[in-house]
C-alpha cells in the first residue's frame, strides 16, 4: 500500500489540460491538443503496477491507482485513441468540446483504474455528464433533444449501480472493492451494479441510447463517442463479471441484434452505432464465457474495436463533415471526390469485418475459438453468423452506397465533396496503421493482455474458413444489391418507449386543458342564446370581447411564456450541468492534489 | 490521385474483374478441399469441402431476408415519424 506518495493519474493531466484550453489559440492551442493526450499516454505507459493514489475521505480509503495488467491494457487504448481523436479535431474551433472529450477521457481513465466502486461511481458519472456535450455541440435541435435523453438513460443506470454499491457495502459489512464478484450467486446487489454496466455496454433492451445519441454527435465528438462509453463499461465486466454466464446469451443477442438493425439503416453514421452494439456484443460474450482466453479476446477485441471503429467513425465523419450529409439516401458515387476517406473507411471495414492481416482478425476469432473450446458449439456458429453480417455492412454497404451506387448527390452535396482537411487525414492514416499493424504484428497486442496468450490465428484452416465466410458474403451482397438498396425511411427501436412516453404526458397536458377550454366555450353560447336579444348582445360583446380576450391572452401568454421557457430552460440546464461538471472536475482535482 | 485512376481502370474492366472474382472464389473452395489441413476443426460438418463457403452465403442471404421481414412489420418507419423535435 502507497499511501501519500506523490501518484500523478493520468487522467489528472486531461483534466488540467481540459480546463487550460481555453486559454490557448491558434497554432500554440494546436500544439496543446497534441501534446496532452500524449503526455496522459506516456504516463500510462510508465505506470508501475500495484496500487496507487489511495486517499483517505470519511471512514474509507479510496483506491484511484489500481495498476495491473487488466487496466493497463484499456489504460493504454484509451489514451492512444484519445491522441487520435483529438489530431482528427484539432480544427475545431470550440474549446469546450475539447474540454468535454478530455473530461470524457479522464472519467474512463478513472474508472479504469479504481479500486473501489465509489470512486468508479464518481468517474462514471463524469463520463456521462461531460460525453453528452459532445453530442449537444452539434446544436441542431435534435441533438438537443437525443442529448438530453441520452443522459436520462445514464442517470437511470447511474441510480441502479449506485444502488447496487450501497447494497453491497451493506451486505457485505463495508467492503467497496471493486474485483470480482460472486457471479455463481449474484443477489440483487450484484444484479443492480449488472445493469448500470450493461447499459453502458449498450445490450439490448438498455441499448437504445447509442445510436439514439450517436448519430447526432458532431462529427469529431462521435469518434470519441464510439470508444470509452462502451468499452469502458467492458472492462467493468472483465474485472467484475468474468463468467457469468447470462452474458454469453445477452453477448450473442447483441452481435446479432445489431447486424439485424444495420440491414435497415439509412444514416451511415447510425449503422455504425449499431455495429457498436454487434461488436460489444463479442466482448460481452467473451466475459461471459470467463476462460483465460474468452478475457484476453474480450481485451484484445476492445482494443482492436476502438482503433477500427474510431476510423469507421472518422471516415464517415469527414464525409459529413464535407458534405453536410450521413444519409445513404443522399449521398453516392463519392469515390472521384473524396478517394482518401473511402480508402481510410474501407481499411476499417476490412479490419471490423475480420480480415486476414487486418486488426479484427486476430481479436475477434480468440472469443469465437474460446466459445468453441468450452463447447458452446451454438453461440459460437451464431457469432460467426453475425461476423457475416458485419462485412456485409460496414465492409460492403457503407463504401459501395456512399463511394459507388447510385448518386443520390444534389449539386451542392457534390460541389462541397472532397477529402477532409489534413489533420483529419492525418488521423485516419495513424489508425489506419494501427489497424493493419495489429493484423500483422500480433505480439504487439498480445504482449499486452492480462494472460499469456497461447492462440496463433494464422493457422492455414482459420485464413480459409474466414475468406470463405466473407468473400461469400460478398457474393451474397451483390446478389441481392436491390434488395439492399437504402430507402429514407427510420427505424424503431427501444427508444420508442421512452420518446412516445413522452408524447402521452405531454397529451395529458394538453387534451384535457383543450376539452376543457371548450366546454367552456359551449357554456357561454348556451347561456348567451338564452338571455333576451339585449343582454345576448351585451354578453356576447362581453364573451367575445372580455372573456375570450382574457383566455386568450391569458392562454397566448401561458403558451409564448412556455415556449420563451423552454428555450430557456434547455439552455440553462445545458449551461448548468457544465458549471456542475467543471465545479466537480476543479473540486476532484483540489482533492487529489492536496491529499497526495 | 493514382487510387481514383486505379478504380477507374478496374470499372473499365469490370467483366474481367468479375470474372477474375469468381476464379477467385472457385480457388478458395477448391483450396479448403485439398490443401487445407482440418484439425481444428470443432465440429463434423466442417471437414465437408466448402462449408464456410456455405456457411457465409447462407449467413448473408438469412440475414438480408430476415432483417427485411422484420423491418416490413411496421419497424421500418417515415422520417418524420418522432415529428419535428
Amino acid at each position: 500500500m502507497a499511501m501519500n506518495e506523490l501518484w500523478l493519474h493520468p487522467a489528472v493531466i486531461l483534466l488540467l489540460g481540459a480546463m487550460l484550453v481555453p486559454l490557448l489559440r491558434g497554432r500554440a492551442r494546436m500544439m496543446f491538443l497534441i501534446a496532452v493526450p500524449l503526455l496522459a499516454f506516456m504516463r500510462v505507459v510508465c505506470l508501475e503496477p500495484g496500487t496507487h493514489g489511495v486517499i483517505g475521505f470519511l471512514d474509507w480509503n479510496l483506491t484511484f491507482g489500481r495498476v495491473d495488467k487488466l487496466s493497463q491494457v484499456f489504460g493504454y487504448i484509451m489514451t492512444l485513441m484519445c491522441i487520435l481523436g483529438s489530431v482528427y479535431a484539432l480544427h475545431v474551433k470550440n474549446p469546450a468540446e475539447h474540454a468535454a472529450a478530455w473530461c470524457y477521457v479522464a472519467g474512463s481513465l478513472g474508472v479504469i483504474y479504481a479500486g473501489d466502486y465509489l470512486v468508479v461511481f464518481l468517474f462514471w458519472e463524469l463520463m456521462a455528464f461531460s460525453s453528452v456535450f459532445l453530442i449537444w455541440f452539434r446544436r441542431r435541435p435534435q441533438s438537443v433533444n437525443a442529448g438530453l435523453r441520452y443522459l436520462l438513460v445514464h442517470v437511470a443506470g447511474g441510480v441502479a449501480l449506485l444502488g447496487g454499491i450501497i447494497l453491497r457495502y451493506k451486505a457485505t459489512g463495508g467492503s467497496l472493492a471493486f474485483g470480482a464478484m460472486d457471479v455463481a450467486h449474484p443477489d440483487l446487489a450484484t444484479w443492480l451494479i449488472l445493469a448500470g454496466f450493461i447499459l453502458n455496454a449498450a445490450v439490448p433492451p438498455l441499448h437504445a441510447w447509442l445510436p439514439d445519441a450517436y448519430s447526432e454527435a458532431t462529427v469529431t465528438g462521435s469518434v470519441f463517442l464510439c470508444a470509452f462509453t462502451t468499452k469502458t463499461a467492458v472492462y467493468a465486466l472483465c474485472r467484475a463479471f468474468a463468467g457469468m454466464d447470462v452474458l454469453v446469451v445477452l453477448g450473442v443477442i447483441m452481435a446479432i441484434y445489431g447486424v439485424v438493425y444495420a440491414v435497415l439503416e439509412n444514416d451511415a453514421r447510425k449503422l455504425l452505432a449499431y455495429h457498436i452494439i454487434s461488436q460489444v456484443g463479442y466482448m460481452v460474450a467473451g466475459v461471459g464465457l470467463g476462460t483465460q482466453m474468452a478475457i484476453n479476446g474480450a481485451c484484445a477485441h476492445a482494443f482492436a474495436h476502438i482503433l477500427y471503429k474510431g476510423l469507421l467513425f472518422m471516415g464517415t465523419g469527414s464525409v459529413l463533415q464535407m458534405t453536410g450529409k450521413s444519409k445513404f439516401t443522399e449521398l453516392g458515387g463519392l469515390y472521384s471526390k473524396m478517394p482518401w476517406a473511402f480508402v481510410f473507411t474501407l481499411m476499417g471495414g476490412l479490419s471490423i469485418s475480420a480480415f486476414p492481416l487486418f486488426s479484427g482478425f486476430v481479436s475477434k476469432s480468440m472469443i469465437v475459438a474460446a466459445g468453441f473450446e468450452e463447447h458452446r458449439t451454438t453461440a459460437a456458429f451464431l457469432l460467426m453468423l453475425a461476423s457475416a453480417g458485419t462485412f456485409l455492412h460496414t465492409g460492403l454497404k457503407v463504401p459501395y452506397f456512399i463511394w459507388f451506387g447510385k448518386n443520390n448527390c444534389s449539386t451542392e452535396t457534390w460541389e462541397r465533396a472532397k477529402d477532409p482537411p489534413w489533420n483529419m487525414r492525418l488521423a485516419m492514416a495513424i489508425t489506419a496503421v494501427f489497424c493493419i499493424g495489429i493484423g500483422c504484428y500480433t505480439p504487439y497486442l498480445y504482449n499486452m493482455l492480462p494472460y499469456a496468450v497461447d492462440y496463433h490465428p494464422y493457422t492455414a484452416y482459420h485464413v480459409s474458413e474466414t475468406l470463405q465466410i466473407l468473400l461469400f458474403t460478398a457474393v451474397g451482397f451483390f446478389l441481392f444489391l436491390k434488395k439492399l438498396e437504402p430507402t429514407a425511411t427510420i427505424s424503431l427501436d427501444m427508444d420508442w418507449f421512452y420518446r412516445m412516453g413522452g408524447r402521452a404526458v405531454q397529451w395529458f397536458a394538453s387534451k384535457p386543458f383543450q376539452a376543457l377550454d371548450t366546454w367552456v366555450g359551449e357554456l357561454y353560447r348556451v347561456c348567451g342564446l338564452a338571455w333576451l336579444m339585449t343582454s345576448a348582445r351585451v354578453s356576447a360583446w362581453f364573451d367575445g370581447r372580455v372573456i375570450d380576450g382574457v383566455v386568450d391572452g391569458v392562454a397566448r401568454g401561458v403558451r409564448d411564456t412556455g415556449d420563451r421557457l423552454r428555450h430557456v430552460q434547455t439552455r440553462q440546464l445545458q449551461f448548468n450541468i457544465f458549471s456542475a461538471v467543471a465545479v466537480l472536475v476543479v473540486l476532484l482535482l483540489v482533492y487529489m492534489l492536496t491529499s497526495m | 490521385m493514382k487510387i481514383v485512376a486505379l478504380i477507374e481502370f478496374l470499372r473499365r474492366h469490370l467483366k474481367a474483374v468479375i470474372r477474375l472474382c469468381w476464379v477467385v472464389l472457385a480457388l478458395l473452395v477448391a483450396g479448403d478441399g485439398f490443401l487445407v489441413s482440418k484439425e481444428h476443426a470443432h465440429t463434423a460438418p466442417e471437414h465437408w469441402i466448402g462449408f464456410w463457403s456455405a456457411f457465409g452465403f447462407t449467413a448473408c442471404v438469412l440475414i438480408i431476408i430476415f432483417s427485411k421481414w422484420y423491418g416490413h412489420r411496421g419497424i421500418m418507419t417515415r422520417e418524420d415519424y418522432y415529428g419535428d423535435e
